[in-house]
Parts: C-alpha cells; structure tokens; sequence
C-alpha cells in the first residue's frame, strides 16, 4: 500500500507538469483549433531561462533576495520573457496563416517548434543541462510512513495554485469570458464587440507563461534538462489534452493529472520499460468507448 | 501533320509525354555523372517520395491525420530485417511481405479507431505510431534487438546481379518510385480515388450518396501503411541496419509536412514536397547547426505564400471541359 501512495503522489507530481502544459495546448485549440507543436519548446526554453537565471544569477540573486527570492525571481523572469516569445511567434509564424485553414497552421506550428528546438540546441548545446542542487529547496518528508520530499510537496502546491488561478481567471473574469465566447463562436463573438486578435494575443501570453513555469518546476524535480524534452513532455501534455477532451480546460487539467498517476501506477506495477506504451494504450482505450475525450461534450456534426 | 494543325488537348499530351521523357532520361544517365554521395542523397529522396505517397494516400486522398505513418514504415524495416537475418529470405522477396505486413497491421489497429474524426484519430495515430517504437525499444521475444536494432540484412540479388552498390540501391528504389507513382495516377482516376476524394470534401455527403466511409477509409490506411512498407523494406536493406530511432514521432512530422508542402492529394507536389525535405539539409550543410533552423524558417515561409502547397492538385479528369474534350478526341 506503501509503494501505491508514494506512487500516487509521483503520479501526480508529474501529472500537474502534463496538466499545466496541457492547459497551453488547450486554449490554443480552443480558439484556433490549431495543434500549437512549439508548446513543447516554450516550456522547454522556459526551462532552460529558469535554469541561465539561477545558474549566472545565482551569486547576486541568493545573495541579496536569499534562496526563495532568487528562485522567485528565476521563475517570473523565465514566464516574462516566455510571455512574450509567445506573442511573437504567434505574430510572425501563426497569424499570416490563418486565412489558409488549419493545415498549413499545422505545419507553420511545426517550423516554429524546429526552429526553437534548435535555437535552444545552439545556444546551451546539445548535452544535458543541470540544474544548480545548492539552489533548490529540498527537505524529505516522512508522512504516514510515506517517503516524500518538500520540494514535491512545494510544486504540487504550486502547480495547483496555478490550475486553480486560471480557473478562475477563464470562468469569471472578462478576459475569461472572451475567450470562452470566441471558442465557442469566433463570428457571433467578433460581433457581439470581442476583439479577436487581441484574445489570441492573451492566451498566447498566458499559455507559454505557464508553460514556463512549469519547466522550471520540471528543471527543480528532475535536476536535468535537455533541449529535446519539449518534444516528449509536449506529446505528453498533448495526449493530456486529448484524454480530457480537446478544448475543455478543466478535462485538459485532469487528463494531465490522470495521465501522470496512470504512468508511474504503470510502471510500479506493469513495467517501467513498458509505462508508456500502457499510457497509449489507456489513451486508445479511452477514444474507442468515448471519442471525444473523458470530458468532452458530444457535439451535433452540422449537415 | 504540321504542328500548328495539331488540337490543344493532344498538343498538351504531347509536352506531357516529353517531360516526362526527360525526367525518365534524366534519373536514367544522373548514377552514370553523379559521385556516390549524390548517389546516396538521391536514393534517400526517392525513400521520402514513397513515405510521402504512402502518406498521401491517407491524408490527401482522404483527409484522414495521421500524425503516426513512421510505425508502418517501421513494421515494413522491421519484418525484413528480422525475416532476412533470422531465416536468410532473400530481400527482394520480402519486398512484398513487408507490405503485407504492415498492411495487415494497419487493418488491425486502425479497425477500431477509423469512427474518430480530425484531432482525435490525430493523437491515435501518435499514440500508435508511439506504441510501435518503444515495443521496438523494449525488445519483445527477443526479436527487434532492442535499442541497437538488428544487423546484417543482405543486400538484393537479381539472380547472379547483386545490387549492393549505391547505383543498385539507387536503380531499384527509383523503379519502385515508379510504379508507385503510375499506380497512384491510376487510383486517383478510378472510382477508389473519386470514393476518397468525396470523402474529404464532405463525409456526411459521401455516405448519402452510398460510399462506404468506413471501409474505404479502412482500405486508405491499408494501402498508405502497405507502401510505407515497400519503403521500410528498401530503406532496411540500404542500411543494413535498423534501430528504433529511425522510426520517431519526428519522422511522422516530416512525412506529415511533406505532403502539406506539396499539396495535398497531388503526385507531382509530394515529389517536389519530398525534395525539399531530403534535398534541403543535403544543401545548406555549410549552415552547419543553424541549417534546421533555416529548415523551420523555410517551412512557415512556404505555408505563408503557398498555403495549398507547390503544386496543388488540379482539379482533373472529371471536369465537363475534360469530358468534353475525351468526348471529342478522335478513336484510333
């Protein structure tokens, strides 16, 4: 029973990663119905941000903010400026597009995930980076005879926080509800008054930055990180998305974290060489009985 | 006859016939000039033309996403490399077994998947094409030989003729291309592809007017998944080796990208969609490191000024003006 417990909050640790990175793809789908590929990068070079902020700022930052004011700061500079890449590649590679359908969007998305991919390769190299040990919080936990540690607990805090934020921002704030109207019906929203382009420029703020962070979380967890991990995270964090039903952000928040426990259960008790082939199979498993995702509402095809 | 008496439509038929001559001429003589490695580049070309017409067939013809067409290509490599090297079949032989195969694959697993629309058969194919690599990485009986792969696939031998040089691999892929390419000509103009094109511009549609969706989507995914066999097959028996990191999502992407390209359901635009992706890191290798990321530039340029691919299919064959014309044209 142990073993399951630990296991369970392992899953959901990771979970909570596939979630928040899921909850980027979702919104983009949501609105533009386009597969956003470079989400995988933003997170990756969220990561990599977070980890050049702790590494070269680390004697100024812990010195005068100490340990918790320099990991803040990493982690605020690394959504910022991930906030912002996000605008721009919608900018330059996305919107261009747009008028040509979701197809060509499909593949400009996949320029744009090389191109990142690469940038990230050329600038920090090939190997894998580590994240600085002496700069993260790090204490075990023994719970009810659990063996957890605090940093696992911090981001499981953390990244449910963050779900719960953006909960409320898209269900009760007005920049929420402009989102979820032009989801639901671009043309009816254009012309009940809401700006388009700028809804698209919001979530490609809030998606990214989001992604961010949770690399930088992902960075803390498993201390290394390397430029191809916004590809396995991102088919991850898209399968997430599809499990809870694509454009649904709840479904997108809980197919991660079902995703994660359905992982490290599988490969407690499966096999870990063969975790995520269960994972896919789950996932098949899933669209078979129920095609539009766990969460996912039937809609009517139009005639 | 004097030219200028010849009709329009059989004056076109005419420059057809020429250029395809020349191109025929041109693959012909181009092993005879080129260096080995012009040799090799060209072979790997003629690899993604097949990956990207088997690909093609799913997605152009009918629009179905499959964003996993490298785990049919690995079933192709696979077969004839665990066939030849544990009971020394010959190659060429496989060739058609390892079409079989992955076709018979592709029946099974996309039977119960095929209902699912756009996005959703999207990550199923993913997922699948997932599946297929890491059971290759997890080495199941002991017959993919996990991670390393398997070694030592013989070479192709035309009873006392051993294809073993670059010109051999070269001459048999570029003939496969071409049967490929007639077939698929042929298809598209039969009732199958007229079935299949239907099927994407309007599903709801298509089922109305009595096509069996289901099972000619079913028989897209066979056919596509059989050809990228055909590919796996000669792509094995050039390396002689296999290993499951030839076969990743990556691989899917670009196959993806090569029939959006071109353009979508059209012969010629995934040729040229597949020069650009074999050709294109061939050419800019004194970019060194930056050269995929000019890669990716390329990329959204071309969406953003040939949104329907280099060479989008021309509506043909069926238009009244073409009847017309067939109609018209003298017997004999």
């Amino acid at each position: 029973m142990r073993v399951f417990f630990e296991q369970l909050i392992n899953g959901l640790t990771i979970g909570s990663f596939y979630g928040l990175i899921a909850l980027g793809y979702s919104m983009v789908y949501g609105v533009l119905k386009l597969i956003n590929f470079a989400h995988g990068d933003f997170f990756a070079l969220g990561s990599y941000l977070g980890y050049t902020m702790l590494v070269f700022g680390s004697g100024f930052l812990t010195t005068h903010l100490g340990l918790w004011g320099g990991l803040a700061v990493a982690v605020i500079v690394a959504a910022l400026c991930l906030a912002l890449v996000g605008v721009v590649v919608e900018r330059v590679a996305y919107r261009p597009i747009y008028p040509a359908g979701r197809l060509p969007a499909v593949v400009s998305a996949l320029g744009a995930s090389i191109i990142l991919q690469n940038l990230i390769m050329i600038i920090w190299g090939p190997r894998y980076q580590a994240y600085p040990a002496q700069l993260i919080p790090n204490f075990p936990i023994h719970a009810g005879g659990l063996n957890l540690t605090g940093l696992q607990l911090l981001i499981l805090c953390v990244s449910f926080a963050l779900m719960a934020v953006l909960y409320f921002v898209i269900q009760k704030t007005t920049w929420g509800a402009a989102v979820r109207a032009t989801a639901l019906d671009r043309d009816t929203a254009a012309l009940m008054g809401i700006n388009f382009k700028k809804v698209i420029r919001f979530i490609f703020t809030l998606g990214p930055a989001l992604g961010a962070l949770t690399g930088v979380m992902v960075g803390m967890y498993y201390r290394q990180i390397s430029f191809t991990m916004g590809w396995n995270y991102g088919l991850k964090a898209f399968t997430a998305t599809i499990l809870g039903g694509i454009g649904n952000l709840p479904g997108a928040m809980f197919g991660g974290l079902i995703l994660g426990v359905l992982e490290m259960l599988g490969s407690a008790y499966v096999s870990t060489a063969w975790k995520d082939v269960f994972v896919f199979l789950i996932l098949i498993l899933v669209l078979i009985f129920r095609p539009n995702g766990l969460f996912g509402e039937k809609i009517a095809e139009k005639v | 006859m004097p030219g200028h008496c010849v009709p329009p439509h059989l004056a076109a038929s005419r420059q057809k016939a020429a250029g395809l001559l020349l191109v025929f001429a041109a693959l012909v003589v181009f092993p005879f000039f080129a260096g080995d490695y012009l040799v090799d580049v060209a072979f790997f070309f003629g690899i993604y033309v097949l990956l990207g017409l088997s690909l093609n067939i799913v997605l152009g013809e009918v629009g179905l996403y499959d964003l996993g067409h490298a785990g049919f290509y690995a079933i192709g490599a696979y077969t004839t490399a665990v066939l030849n090297t544990r009971f020394g079949i010959p190659v060429l032989v496989l060739l058609p077994v390892s079409a079989l195969a992955a076709g018979l694959f592709a029946f099974l697993v996309t039977s119960p998947i095929i209902h699912l629309r756009g996005d959703y058969l999207c990550i199923v194919t993913i997922g699948m094409g997932e599946i297929v690599r890491l059971a290759l990485i997890n080495n199941p009986l002991g017959l993919t030989g996990g991670p390393n792969g398997v070694y030592g696939i013989d070479s192709p031998t035309l009873g006392f003729l051993r294809l073993d040089s670059s010109a051999g691999s070269y001459a048999l892929i570029w003939v496969v291309v071409g049967l490929a390419v007639f077939a698929l000509f042929r298809l598209q103009r039969s009732r199958i592809g007229r079935a299949w094109n239907c099927i994407r511009e309007d599903e709801i549609a298509a089922q109305a007017t009595g096509i069996n969706v289901r099972a000619y989507k079913l028989l897209a995914f066979v056919l596509g998944a059989a050809l990228a066999g055909v590919a796996g097959n000669l792509y094995a028996v050039k390396l002689m080796v296999v290993s499951p990191e030839s076969f990743t999502f990556w691989e899917s992407c670009l196959m993806f990208s090569i029939v959006l390209i071109g353009g979508m359901g059209s012969v010629p635009g995934v040729i040229i969609g597949a020069a650009a992706i074999s050709l294109f890191p061939e050419i800019f290798r004194s970019f060194a490191s930056y050269r995929l990321v000019v890669f990716g530039v390329v990329m959204i340029l071309m969406m953003m000024f040939r949104p329907g691919g280099v060479w989008p299919r021309r509506r043909g064959g069926t238009e009244s003006r073409d009847l017309l014309l067939r109609l018209g044209r003298p017997r004999g």
